[in-house]
C-alpha cells in the first residue's frame, strides 16, 4: 500500500473572471518510508497539492489516499497519519511553544504526550524557549516550532512544503538531520522545496510539477544519469558572445554551459577566446539536479 | 459529566474549547472586566437620569428594571464577540491551518467554540449582574427562566459569531455585522425600556426581534412578569438558536471559507 498516492487529481478556480487550471491531472505514488521530492517553478502547484492532501483544500476532480484512506470521505483517518509544515510562518501569539505543541497534541488525544514534546524541542533546538512566548520568536525559531507541532503525534507521513525558505544554514543542518532520522526510523516524507542541492542530497525520488502538470517522475539518481552531459563552469566579468549566452546559466559572475563532449567544450572555448572573452576558474564537472531541473522546465529533456 | 468530558476529550472539542476559553481568558482585563465597566456605566447614567420619571412594571424601579437588561445585553455581545474574533483573527494571522491539519469533526469545531463563547457571555453576564445588582439588587423570582435564557442566548449568539467569523475575511466585515446587525439588535430589544412604551410600528418590529424574547424572558426570572409569555419566549429563541445552530454546523461541515 501507498503511504500518498494522487490519482488523477484537477484543480479550478475562478480568479479575476478567468478560470485557472492549477493542477491538470496529476497522479503518483509515494512508497512506505520514501524521501520524496516535488519540485518546480513557484506557480507550478506544488502547494496546491500539497493543500489537497492535508485538506486545506478540495480537488475539483480525482482522489488523493494516505494509507488507502481518502482524503476527504476518510478525513480523520488521514489527518492522523499526516504531519504538515506549512509553508507560512504562521504562530498563535496568546501561547508560548510548550503551550502550542501540548495543545496542538490535544488535538489528536493526547493529552500524555509532555515526554515527547520534550523531546522534539530538545532535538530542534528548542529547549531554552519552551517558556517564551511564540511572538518572542526569531523567525527561524517559529519555524523550528512549526516543524515541532507537524510532529507532535508521530505521524508516519511528514510533509514539509518549503520548509527551509529563508532559514540559516544551522536551521537547515538541525532540521534535515533530524528529518533524516526520522525517515530511517520509517516515516515517509514529502519535500518541497526551492533548493535543489537539498533535494539532490535526501530524496530518493523526485518529481517534478511544471504548470499543473507532473513532468518527471523518477529515481534521483536516474534523473541525474539521464542528463548524460556534462558543465562548463567558469568566472567572467566580459559579456558573453551571443551564441553562448542563449544556451548559458548565468548566476552573478558564475557562467554554466552544457557541454557533451571534449569536441563541444572546445568549439566553446574557442568562440570566447575569439570574442576575447577572459574567463577564470574553469572547470568541468558533471549536471547535477538544477540542469536536469532547468532543461525539464525549458521543456528539452536532454 | 466525567462521561461527557471523556467524550469531547475523544472528539477533541475539549482541548479545542480549553484553548478558547484561555484565549480570552489571559486579556481577561479586556474581554471580561471591560464589558462589566461598561455595562455599569450605562446604568450609573441611564439609572441617574431616569430614576424616579419611569416606572415599567408596578413597583420595579427604573435601575432594578435595567439591570436585567444590562446583564444580557452584555452576555450576549460578549458571546459574539468570542467566537467571531477568534476566528476571523485565526484565519487573518493563518494560525486557523493548525486546526485545520487536525482530525476534529465540524461538530467538535462547533462544540468548542459555541461553548467558549457560552463561557465568555456567562462571565460577563454574571460580572455586570455582580457589580451593578450591589446598586440595586433585582431579585429572583423566577430564576430557573434567568438560567434557561442565559444559556440560550450565549449559545445563539455563540452560533452567530461562528457564522460572522467564518464569513468575515478582515476586520471591516466583522464591524460591519457587529455594527450594523448585533448593536442595533440588542439596543432595539428592550434592554432600556419595555416594549410597550413604543408605538405600534416600533411594537411591531420588535415583536419579530429574537433578541427582544431573550431580553424579556430573561427579565420575567428577576421580576416574574413579563411582557410576552416566557414560554412564548422560549419557542421563539430555542428555534432561533436551533436554526442558526443548523446553519453554522452546515458551514463548517463544508469548510466555507476555510477550506478553499
Amino acid at each position: 500500500m501507498s503511504a500518498v498516492s494522487f490519482q488523477q487529481v484537477t484543480k479550478s478556480y475562478v480568479s479575476a473572471g478567468r478560470t485557472v487550471a492549477a493542477l491538470q491531472g496529476v497522479s503518483f505514488d509515494i512508497q512506505e518510508g520514501e524521501f520524496f521530492g516535488l519540485l518546480g517553478p513557484n506557480g507550478a502547484g506544488k502547494t496546491t497539492l500539497i493543500s489537497i492532501l492535508a485538506g486545506l483544500s478540495r480537488a475539483t476532480t480525482g482522489k488523493v489516499t494516505v494509507r488507502g484512506h481518502d482524503v476527504v470521505t476518510d478525513y480523520a483517518f488521514a489527518r492522523r497519519q499526516l504531519g504538515v509544515v506549512p509553508q507560512e510562518l504562521v504562530f498563535d501569539p496568546f501561547f508560548s511553544v510548550r503551550e502550542a505543541l501540548m495543545i496542538q497534541s490535544a488535538y489528536f488525544g493526547l493529552n500524555k504526550n509532555g515526554a515527547w514534546v520534550d523531546e522534539l524541542l530538545h532535538h530542534l533546538g528548542l529547549s531554552d524557549k519552551a517558556d517564551a512566548n511564540m511572538r518572542q520568536l526569531s523567525g527561524g525559531m517559529k519555524r523550528r516550532v512549526l516543524v515541532a507541532q507537524a510532529l507532535v503525534h508521530k505521524p508516519p507521513v511528514i510533509v514539509l512544503d518549503e520548509p527551509t525558505a529563508g532559514v540559516d544554514v544551522e536551521l537547515r543542518q538541525t532540521l534535515w538531520q533530524f528529518i533524516a532520522r526520522l525517515n530511517k526510523d520509517g516515516h515517509t516524507v514529502l519535500l518541497t522545496t526551492h533548493y535543489l542541492e537539498e533535494a539532490e542530497a535526501l530524496c530518493h525520488r523526485i518529481g517534478m510539477l511544471k504548470q499543473g502538470k507532473l513532468v518527471a517522475l523518477d529515481r534521483t539518481s536516474a534523473l541525474l544519469a539521464g542528463t548524460a552531459h556534462t558543465m562548463l563552469r567558469f568566472k567572467t566579468d566580459d559579456p558573453l558572445p551571443a551564441a553562448l549566452a542563449e544556451q548559458a546559466r548565468i548566476t552573478g559572475r558564475i557562467v554554466q554551459l552544457p557541454a557533451h563532449d571534449a569536441a563541444e567544450i572546445e568549439a566553446i572555448l574557442a568562440t570566447l577566446r575569439q570574442s576575447q572573452c577572459r574567463v577564470e576558474d574553469l572547470e568541468i564537472g558533471r549536471a547535477d539536479l538544477e540542469d536536469v531541473f532547468l532543461s525539464i522546465m525549458q521543456g528539452v529533456h536532454a | 459529566m466525567s462521561g461527557l468530558i471523556n467524550a469531547l476529550r475523544l472528539s477533541g472539542a475539549w482541548p479545542l474549547f480549553v484553548k478558547e476559553v484561555l484565549r480570552f481568558w489571559k486579556v481577561a482585563f479586556q474581554t471580561v472586566a471591560a464589558p462589566v465597566l461598561t455595562a455599569v456605566l450605562y446604568l450609573l447614567i441611564f439609572g441617574h437620569v431616569l430614576q424616579g420619571k419611569v416606572e415599567v412594571f408596578n413597583g420595579v424601579g427604573y435601575t432594578r428594571f435595567l439591570i436585567p437588561g444590562l446583564v444580557m445585553m452584555s452576555l450576549l455581545q460578549n458571546a459574539f464577540a468570542n467566537s467571531s474574533s477568534s476566528l476571523v483573527q485565526s484565519k487573518i494571522t493563518g494560525n486557523l491551518v493548525f486546526l485545520l491539519l487536525t482530525p476534529l469533526s465540524h461538530r467538535a469545531w462547533f462544540v468548542a467554540y459555541v461553548g467558549a463563547s457560552l463561557v465568555r457571555g456567562l462571565a460577563v453576564g454574571l460580572g455586570v449582574f455582580l457589580v451593578t445588582g450591589w446598586f440595586a439588587p433585582p431579585g429572583l423570582a423566577e430564576p430557573w427562566w434567568a438560567v434557561i435564557f442565559a444559556l440560550l442566548g450565549g449559545s445563539l449568539l455563540g452560533a452567530l459569531g461562528l457564522i460572522a467569523g467564518l464569513w468575515a475575511e478582515k476586520f471591516d466585515h466583522m464591524a460591519v455585522f457587529q455594527n450594523f446587525i448585533i448593536m442595533p439588535m440588542t439596543f432595539l430589544s428592550g434592554v432600556f425600556y419595555s416594549v410597550h412604551s413604543l408605538p405600534p410600528f416600533w411594537l411591531g418590529l420588535s415583536h419579530l426581534n429574537p433578541f427582544f424574547y431573550l431580553i424579556d424572558g430573561f427579565r420575567r426570572g428577576f421580576f416574574g412578569v413579563s411582557d410576552v409569555s416566557p414560554w412564548l419566549s422560549l419557542g421563539v429563541v430555542g428555534s432561533a438558536t436551533l436554526g442558526v445552530s443548523l446553519i453554522a454546523l452546515h458551514l463548517l461541515k463544508t469548510g466555507y471559507k476555510i477550506r478553499h
